[in-house]
């Protein structure tokens, strides 16, 4: 018995539909590419993806400036992996699962989660402040990689209850030598679970290189092991990610099980406002990939098809900086704190030892409160 | 009435909360064709197919990231840690996700499931196949922690945990699985949280839980029959939640305590329990509360088993210092000890 393992490998250069300038690439994607289904999405959805691409970036920056007044306690920005965090999301239907990491605010936006509920987290007031049953969103995801069997399991649950629905976890590159992507690969592929791993593979685990993190020819090829189909994409052509996606997607809805998508991209900022990236990387390389802008690179296809003009990035443009007003306003309110809910909701009931810390936190805050109230 | 053994019970209660409930699955290491390696689903994926109760791939992180997904999409996973020590490759997902899930989402995603795990020694396993590992999970916020010693407790205490809106983790004390007892199955015994006096006594209490409560037993009758010590026992049940209700009332009646646990006592559940003790019932208590556990040491080799588990005499050693004479325990003063040693 031979076992094919030529449809599960990665195509053999990242899937590419638009060039650093934003032009179509001769005969793109290319003849494996184009067989495995990968076809260029139309203006309709490239300009979908360009508006929130547009507006995403408005709100990583605003999020970043936040964070330099001290609103929020830290944030790590996505920039320059705009396409990565828009495309996929975008290409979600309302009842399929997100699992995002804490790099993944733009995506949570992008899927039409509250702004102020996404940077709850960031700002400290609580952990997740959206409602993860509600907007189909897992918590964002710190500990690295524990996410990927999570995606394996509600994928599973999803294709035992009979819906087409599918699960998409996004992971890093670092996160990739993790034990629980691996036992999240392995998990779907066995359950033949409908799950797809997006992997942006941004260069660097904060400082650590890709070059330490693995010897693997890509991150793509990850998936062999397990059985799981996988695909490697450039990760800042936005058409060429919601292409692999949708096919991923597709293979995974019609009950072809997990797939795996690596996505070459660049952090452009730091690891957060409170890393310094000049230690460990050089200007040069940074400004190569700034040239890369998946941002520039669509809306300059978009305007030589004719399908955007002046006006519309103006119109979007405005659009952006409206909802950045917005966020800066309610971010500047200063967060209702809820002590007390802290002891609320370790259990569905609270021990009774819980209940005593309450009554205990319930008289020290009223015995601050009154002694700020006689201190005038 | 008939003889339930405690394996026995418990894959009843795995058995009626399957066929009670579809949203119950049952997965973990060889828990399907085999019936795990301590037979306790046995006959599960036979009744029931492979569809409820299933074998996953060796890993135990995996197992419980896998049960937290399946939790989100309504399920109810039971999922089994094949031997305590094996657990720990789970311990990031439990203590990151599973016991956290309800209070960083304000309570909006709940992850309710089961890890069975069993549990603790007595039972001659090699290395690594037994470990007290309760002070892990005890420690942490959000999770029920579940230590059932007779055969009537594990049933009922084992629908519960499947019933319970939160994770538990329930320990199955290995060396209990083939004690018996008669009972009628179904059966309810007490709700989580509320121990039980297993035998009256008027001069000390022995507070105990899970593999130690027959030796606890055991004790009490040599030292009636020896020392005309009439001892109590008390039966935690759950060490989360705690009951500290019926300890320190048990305690205030017999003003003696031996706090009684097979882990290592160092940092460990029994010492929670000694504090607390000592914190509510100081004025009824004629002598320090004192603790019996195994030794602060990795768990032994099985043929040295003996010398780290409390057995009978540790226990009535123990109960032998609680000053009835009004006569302090020396056991612990470091100057006395080091002139002995030095004599």
């Amino acid at each position: 018995m031979t076992t094919d393992v030529q449809h599960l490998l990665p195509c053999a250069e990242p899937v590419r539909f638009l060039d650093e300038t934003g032009t179509l690439v001769d005969d793109a994607p290319g003849e494996q590419a184009r067989e495995r289904g990968y076809a260029m999405p139309n203006l309709s959805d490239l300009t979908a993806v360009w508006r929130q691409m547009v507006i995403g970036r408005r709100f990583d920056a605003q999020a970043t400036a936040l964070t330099k007044q001290g609103r929020l306690a830290v944030y790590p920005s996505s920039r320059g992996q705009d396409a990565c965090q828009v495309a996929p999301v975008l290409a979600l239907q309302q009842h399929d699962w997100l699992f995002p990491t804490y790099r993944d605010s733009v995506a949570l936006v992008s899927r039409g989660v509250d702004p102020v509920e996404v940077l709850t987290l960031l700002r400290g007031s609580w952990h997740c402040g959206y409602d993860p049953v509600a907007t189909r969103t897992a918590p964002q995801c710190t500990p690295l990689a524990t996410q990927s069997v999570h995606a394996a399991g509600a994928a599973y649950g999803m294709a035992r209850r009979g819906t087409d629905g599918i699960a998409l976890c996004f992971i890093g590159d670092g996160a990739t030598s993790e034990g629980d992507f691996h036992e999240g690969l392995n998990f779907a592929a066995v359950f033949e679970a409908p799950a797809i791993f997006f992997v942006q593979n941004n260069k660097y685990a904060i400082s650590v290189p890709l070059a330490k993190q693995t010897r693997a020819p890509a991150l793509a090829y990850k998936g062999v092991g397990y059985g799981v189909r996988s695909e490697q994409v450039d990760g800042n052509d936005p058409a060429a990610v919601l292409a692999v996606t949708r096919a991923a997607y597709q293979h995974a809805r019609s009950g072809g099980g997990p797939f795996l998508v690596e996505a070459h991209t660049y952090r452009l900022e730091a690891h957060t406002n409170a890393d310094d990236a000049t230690r460990y990387r050089q200007p040069d390389e940074v400004t190569q990939w700034a040239g890369r802008d998946p941002i520039v690179r669509l809306q300059a296809y978009l305007l030589a098809e004719g399908q955007i003009d002046d006006a519309a990035i103006e119109e979007v443009r405005a659009q952006a900086e409206e909802q950045a007003a917005d966020l800066r306003a309610r971010m500047n309110a200063e967060p209702v704190l809820e002590p007390l809910s802290l002891l609320e909701h370790v259990y569905a009931e609270p021990t009774p030892q819980l209940r005593e810390q309450a009554q205990l936190v319930a008289q020290e805050i009223s015995l601050h409160e009154g002694a700020q109230e006689v201190g005038g | 009435m008939t003889t339930v053994t405690f394996a026995q019970a418990l894959n009843a209660a795995l058995r009626d909360a399957l066929a009670e409930d579809e949203n119950v699955l049952v997965f973990g290491e060889d828990v399907g064709t085999l019936g795990g390696v301590f037979r306790i689903t046995d006959g599960l994926t036979t009744q029931f197919g492979e569809d409820r109760c299933f074998d996953t791939p060796l890993a135990e992180a995996g197992i419980a990231g896998f049960a937290v997904g399946l939790a989100m999409e309504g399920f109810r996973p039971v999922v089994e840690m094949q031997f305590d020590a094996f657990g720990y490759p789970a311990f990031e997902q439990v203590v990151s996700h599973v016991a956290k899930m309800r209070n960083r989402t304000r309570g909006r995603l709940t992850v309710p499931m089961v890890i069975r795990i069993p549990y603790a020694g007595g039972i001659g396993g090699v290395e690594h196949h037994c470990d007290s590992s309760e002070g892990y999970y005890a420690h942490t916020a959000g999770l029920h922690v579940v230590a059932p010693a007779i055969p009537a407790d594990a049933y009922s205490l084992l629908r519960e945990a499947i019933a319970s809106p939160d994770p538990v983790v329930f320990l199955e004390p290995k060396v209990s699985y083939w004690s018996k007892a008669e009972l009628d199955l179904p059966t309810r015994t007490e709700p989580f949280g509320r121990a039980a006096v297993r035998r009256e006594g008027s001069d000390v209490t022995i507070v105990t839980y899970g593999p130690q409560l027959p030796t606890a037993l055991k004790a009490a009758e040599v030292a009636a029959a020896e020392e005309d010590w009439d001892v109590e026992v008390v039966d935690l049940r759950t060490i989360v939640p705690f009951d500290d209700e019926t300890v320190a009332a048990s305690v205030r009646k017999t003003g003696r305590c031996v706090v009684l646990s097979e882990a290592q006592g160092f940092a460990g559940v029994g010492a929670e329990v000694a504090a607390r003790v000592s914190e509510r019932c100081f004025h009824s208590l004629a002598a320090p509360v004192l603790r019996v556990s195994g030794l602060d040491i990795p768990y032994p080799p099985p043929m040295l088993e003996h010398t780290h588990l409390p057995g009978v005499d540790r226990i009535l050693d123990t109960i032998a210092r609680l000053q009835w004479d009004d006569e302090p325990d020396t056991t612990h003063l470091v100057a006395e000890t080091r002139e002995q040693v030095g004599s």
